[in-house]
């Protein structure tokens, strides 16, 4: 997996969708904050990992990817959906990277300085983020995947070759 | 003067509890676009999904929380914080696989997988935490 900087994502925003991030992003944070002081640290604590921007990147995600295949002249709205769908997976493997975020925060906060802790806390989600998406998208484990499909589709395609023909035989 | 006493200390207390609330609504803002801005410069698109459950929301809350509540309090939320995480993992596996397999139209398929992520937290929360 290469990883590249595309500025054209930039170019294809406008004001108002940073605008709506912002939006959501704020008010997400001023909730956790409300929750925790009426309900609780205990309560207030879960909120911290709140999917508050996904829904949001997503449509957008699938607006942008939609209107640049009606551009081309195609249809976009099925692969607005698939792009949109390959980021929430990769929401899935940062959602591991910020459960480490949370138990190093849980357990070194009360020891070391909050400066310290935060950053040494986001370079692990970066890193096990990382990680884990590099493990995932590993040729030879989806090649081995691929060939175990491969291979069972194959076995059931024959089986069922081969039951036709037995029942052509009868 | 009893009453307008209380009244002083409610008009007190809200006040600080607003400028507290507009201050988490500006740090917290900034730091979920910069992440967001991250992941719209990069690619491929699994990569940069990664930062759709970047700690932004964390840092914020935490960076205020540590300095007012102090560090213990901050540490609680952050234990918590752990499950809010593995429910964020169930949300966004079960919102992907539904696009990718099923089609289904975005906004309403990670608008309602959200009842998801609530079911989720509060049973492990109640599960575990409390």
């Amino acid at each position: 997996m290469k990883v590249k900087v595309d500025t054209s994502g930039l170019r294809e925003s406008t004001w108002r969708q940073y605008l709506v991030r912002f939006a959501f992003g704020g008010m997400v944070t001023a909730m956790a904050g409300i929750i925790a002081k009426r309900f609780g640290p205990g309560i207030g604590g879960l909120f911290l990992a709140f999917p508050a921007i996904l829904p949001a990147s997503a449509t957008l995600l699938e607006k942008h990817e939609k209107e640049k295949k009606e551009r081309a002249g195609q249809q976009g709205a099925g692969r607005g959906r698939q792009v949109a769908g390959v980021d929430a997976i990769g929401a899935s493997m940062g959602a591991i990277g910020l459960a480490l975020f949370a138990i190093i925060v849980w357990l070194r906060l009360p020891k070391s300085g909050t400066g310290i802790v935060l950053a040494g806390a986001t370079a692990a989600w970066f890193i096990a983020s990382v990680t884990i998406c590099k493990i995932r998208d590993q040729p030879r484990i989806w090649s081995r995947r691929k060939h175990f499909q491969t291979s069972k589709h194959s076995i059931s395609t024959q089986s069922h070759k081969s039951a036709n023909e037995r029942g052509d035989d009868e | 003067m009893r009453s307008f006493a209380t009244a002083r200390r409610v008009r007190a207390f809200t006040e600080v509890d607003v400028k507290e609330s507009l201050l988490r609504v500006v740090i917290g803002g900034v730091i979920v676009s910069a992440f967001a801005l991250l992941g719209d410069l990069l690619k491929p698109k699994s990569f940069a999904g990664l930062f759709g459950a970047a700690p932004s929301v964390a840092l914020a809350t935490l960076v205020l929380t540590a300095a007012k509540d102090g560090k213990a309090y901050a540490s609680t939320e952050a234990k918590s914080m752990i499950l809010g995480a593995l429910a964020f993992f169930v949300y966004s596996c079960v919102v992907g696989r539904l696009l990718i397999r099923r089609r289904l139209p975005v906004l309403p398929v990670a608008s309602a997988a959200m009842v998801l992520w609530f079911a989720c937290a509060f049973c492990l929360w109640f599960a575990v935490v409390r």
